[in-house]
C-alpha cells in the first residue's frame, strides 16, 4: 500500500539496483522481466497487435484510417495496448562526402539482399521508421502512484498491472503516465472493460505460466524481444554499438539508463531518430517526483487561507464596514 | 511572446493522454473550493457571533460539499465502485488523500449544518434527546470541519498539478494560492448574497482577499510556466480565463464599493463565485488542451535535456 514512492537518487553507489518488485513487498522474486524492442529491425506487420489483441481478448478499436500514414491506429490506448508507429522520412540527399547515412532501405523488392547493393543505397533519399510501442513498466511508474484504489499493483515480475475488479475508472492515471499509454477503455458497449483502465499486463497471465508474452512470441523479426531486464540491456548495447559502427550515428537506446526521470524503464528501444519523431516523450519524468514539493506548497497555501479567513473576523468584527 | 519553437513529432499526435475528465471534475474543484472557505467563514461567525452569517454558511458548505462529491462520483467510469477508494490510503495519490480529507470533513460539516437545521425543526424534535444533543454538537463540529476546510480547498490543486498534462504540471508552485484565493473570494461571495448585509464584513473580507491572491497568484503562475502558460490564452479556457479575471476583479471592486448597498453587494458576491467557477474551468480546459498538443510535452522536455547535457 503506497508503495513504490518515487525514491529519488536510488544509485546511491554500491548499493544493488533498484529492484520495484522487492520495493512493493515481493519477497524473494524472480529476476526482473521487460522488453527490448530493435526497431531497427521492425518490418511494421503488426503481427504483435494482432497477437495482442487474440490472446488478451481485446476489442478492435475503429478500424477506420487515421489519413495520415499506414498507421491505422494511430497511438496507445484502452483497446490498443500494442501500437505499431509508421514514420515516413524524407531525408536529404546524402552529401558527396557520405553525409548522413543512409542504411535503411526501402525494402522494395531486388535482386540482392536489400540494403546491400551500394548503387541503390546511394539513391535513397527516403525511408521508413517502424517502432512497436507499449507500456514502459516504469521503475518509478506514475500511473501506480497515483491510483486511489489500488488497482495498479506491482507483479512480481516487476511489471504494473491494472485489476480490472478493482480499477473505479476514476482516469486518474490517464493523464498521470508520461508516457500517454493508460487510457480508460470507452467501447464497444457491452465490453466487461469499458469504463475500466486498461493497459498492456506484459502478458501477466503468460509470464506466470512461464511463456513468453503473446506479442514477442509472434513478432517474425525479432524486433520485440522478451527476456530478463539485465540481460537486455546488455544485449541491446551489443546492438546499439553495433549499429553506430555501421555508420547509423543517430541510432540510440531509450529508456534503459535507471537513472532517467522513471528510474529506468521495464520496456525500452533502440531507435534510429529522436523519441518525439515516434510520439515518444523526449525526457519524461515520473510525476509524483515533484509531489513532496506539491503537498508543501499545498500546505503553505491551506495556512495561507485558515489566516487570511482569521484576518478576515479580525479585520472587520461584525457589522458593516 | 516565446518564439516558435521547433519539434518534430508524431504526425503531430498528442504524446501525453489528456484526462478523460468532463466538466464534473472543474465543477468538484469549485465547489470544493466554495465548501471549504464557506466552513471557515461560518466558524468564525459562529465565534464572534453573526448568527445568520453562520447559518447561510453553513447550509452554503453542506449544499457544495454534497454537489462536489456527487460530481466525484458521477465521473467515474464505474461509479458503483466508488468503495474502492476506501480500500487503501497513498499519500503518493493526490485522489486518494482528498477522499480521505473528504471523509473527515463531511460528518463534521453535517454536524454543524444539522443543528443549523434544527431550527427549522418544531419543538418536540429540537427538544428530543437527539435534538438536545445535535444542537450542542454543532459549533465544536463546525470548529472541526473549518480546521479540516483548508485542506478540503487545497489538495484539489495537487490533483491536477500531479500529472505529465504540460500545463498542470508546470503550475505546481502557484495552483494552490490560486486555488485557495478562488475558494476564498467564492465563498466571501457567497457569504455577500446568502448572508445579511448588517454581517457581511467579514465574508467581505474574505471575498476580496481571496480575489486578491488569486488574481496575484496567477500572474505570477503565468510567468513561471514558460510556453505551457499559452493554452491559458487560447481557446475556451482563454475565454473561459479572461472571464475569470474580469468577474473577480469587478466582483471585488464591487464588494468595496458597493458596501453600504444590499443589491450592489449581492451582485459583487455573484460575480466572484462565478468568476472562481470559470477559474477551475479555465485551468482544466487549459490542462486538457496542453495535454492534446505534443508541442507542450516535447519542446519544454527536450530543452530540459538540452540544458543538462551543455
Ligand atoms: S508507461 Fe505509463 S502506464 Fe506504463 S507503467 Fe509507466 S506510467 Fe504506468
Ligand atoms: S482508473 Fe482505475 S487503475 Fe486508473 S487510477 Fe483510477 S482506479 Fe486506478
Ligand atoms: S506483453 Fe502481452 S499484453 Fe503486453 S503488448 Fe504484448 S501481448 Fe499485449
Amino acid at each position: 500500500m503506497g508503495r513504490s514512492f518515487f525514491s529519488p537518487g536510488t544509485g546511491d553507489t554500491g548499493t544493488a539496483p533498484f529492484d520495484p518488485a522487492r520495493d512493493a513487498g515481493h519477497t524473494d522474486p524472480p529476476p526482473r522481466k521487460g522488453f527490448f524492442t530493435d526497431t531497427s529491425v521492425c518490418i511494421g506487420c503488426k503481427a504483435c497487435e494482432v497477437a495482442c489483441k487474440e490472446w488478451n481478448a481485446v476489442p478492435e478499436d475503429g478500424i477506420a484510417l487515421t489519413g495520415m500514414s499506414y498507421d491505422n491506429t494511430g497511438g496507445l490506448g484502452g483497446s490498443t495496448w500494442r501500437h505499431v508507429a509508421f514514420i515516413e522520412q524524407q531525408l536529404p540527399a546524402p552529401a558527396p562526402d557520405g553525409g548522413r547515412p543512409d542504411t535503411v532501405d526501402l525494402g522494395m523488392p531486388t535482386a540482392t539482399l536489400p540494403g546491400a547493393d551500394p548503387e541503390h543505397r546511394e539513391h535513397a533519399d527516403f525511408r521508413w521508421l517502424m517502432e512497436s510501442d507499449v507500456c514502459k513498466h516504469c521503475t518509478h511508474a506514475a500511473c501506480l502512484d497515483v491510483c486511489p484504489t489500488g488497482a495498479l499493483f506491482r507483479t512480481e515480475f516487476g511489471t504494473v498491472v491494472v485489476q480490472d475488479d478493482i480499477c473505479n475508472g476514476c482516469g486518474y492515471c490517464v493523464p498521470a503516465c508520461p508516457y500517454g499509454v493508460i487510457d480508460r477503455r470507452d467501447g464497444p458497449a457491452g465490453d466487461p472493460a469499458v469504463g475500466l483502465a486498461q493497459k498492456c499486463t506484459l502478458c501477466y497471465d503468460r509470464l506466470s505460466d512461464g511463456m513468453e508474452p503473446a506479442c514477442a512470441k509472434a513478432c517474425p523479426t525479432q524486433s520485440i524481444q522478451f527476456g530478463d531486464l539485465d540481460e537486455l540491456r546488455e544485449r541491446a548495447q551489443g546492438r546499439l554499438d553495433m549499429l553506430v559502427e555501421s555508420g547509423e550515428t543517430t541510432a540510440q537506446l531509450y529508456g534503459h539508463d535507471p537513472d532517467n526521470g522513471v528510474g529506468g524503464t521495464g520496456a525500452f528501444f533502440l531507435l534510429l531518430d529522436e523519441p518525439e519523431v515516434y510520439g515518444l516523450p523526449p525526457d519524461p519524468v515520473v510525476t509524483t517526483k515533484d509531489l513532496p514539493g506539491m503537498w508543501r506548497q499545498a500546505a503553505f497555501a491551506a495556512a495561507a487561507l485558515l489566516g487570511g479567513a482569521a484576518a478576515a473576523f479580525i479585520g472587520g468584527k461584525g457589522g458593516r464596514r | 511572446m516565446v518564439p516558435d519553437a521547433e519539434f518534430t513529432s508524431y504526425y503531430g499526435r498528442p504524446v501525453v493522454k489528456a484526462s478523460p475528465w468532463e466538466a464534473d471534475i472543474p465543477a468538484y474543484l469549485f465547489l470544493g473550493g466554495l465548501a471549504g472557505g464557506s466552513s471557515l467563514l461560518a466558524a468564525g461567525a459562529d465565534l464572534t457571533g453573526l448568527p445568520r452569517q453562520r447559518r447561510s454558511a453553513r447550509l452554503v458548505a453542506s449544499a457544495a460539499i454534497g454537489g462536489s462529491l456527487y460530481a466525484l462520483v458521477h465521473d467515474l467510469g464505474r461509479p458503483a465502485r466508488f468503495h474502492h477508494m476506501l480500500r487503501v490510503a497513498k499519500v503518493t495519490s493526490p485522489m486518494s488523500v482528498g477522499t480521505w480529507i473528504l471523509s473527515a470533513y463531511g460528518p463534521f460539516n453535517a454536524l454543524a449544518t444539522g443543528s443549523e437545521l434544527l431550527g427549522f425543526m418544531p419543538g418536540p424534535v429540537r427538544n428530543s434527546r437527539l435534538g438536545r444533543l445535535l444542537g450542542f454538537a454543532g459549533r465544536p463540529g463546525g470548529l472541526i470541519a473549518a480546521l479540516i476546510a483548508p485542506a478540503v480547498a487545497s489538495y484539489t490543486a495537487v490533483l491536477l498539478t500531479d500529472t505529465a498534462t504540460p500545463t498542470w504540471h508546470a503550475a505546481q508552485r502557484e495552483l494552490p494560492f490560486v486555488f485557495v484565493g478562488s475558494a476564498a473570494a467564492a465563498s466571501g461571495g457567497m457569504g455577500l448574497v446568502a448572508g445579511p448585509l448588517g454581517e457581511s464584513g467579514p465574508a467581505r473580507n474574505l471575498a476580496v482577499g481571496g480575489a486578491v491572491l488569486e488574481l496575484g497568484a496567477s500572474r505570477i503562475m503565468q510567468h513561471s510556466m514558460g510556453i505551457t502558460a499559452e493554452p491559458l490564452r487560447q481557446g475556451t479556457a482563454g475565454t473561459l480565463h479572461t472571464a475569470a479575471t474580469a468577474l473577480t476583479a469587478a466582483g471585488a471592486a464591487g464588494a468595496v464599493a458597493g458596501r453600504r448597498s444590499r443589491i450592489a453587494s449581492a451582485l459583487s458576491g455573484l460575480a466572484l463565485t462565478a468568476g472562481s467557477a470559470c477559474t477551475r474551468f479555465a485551468i482544466f480546459h487549459a490542462g486538457q488542451a496542453s495535454a492534446r498538443d505534443p508541442r507542450y510535452t516535447v519542446v519544454p522536455q527536450r530543452e530540459r535535456r538540452e540544458g543538462r547535457s551543455s
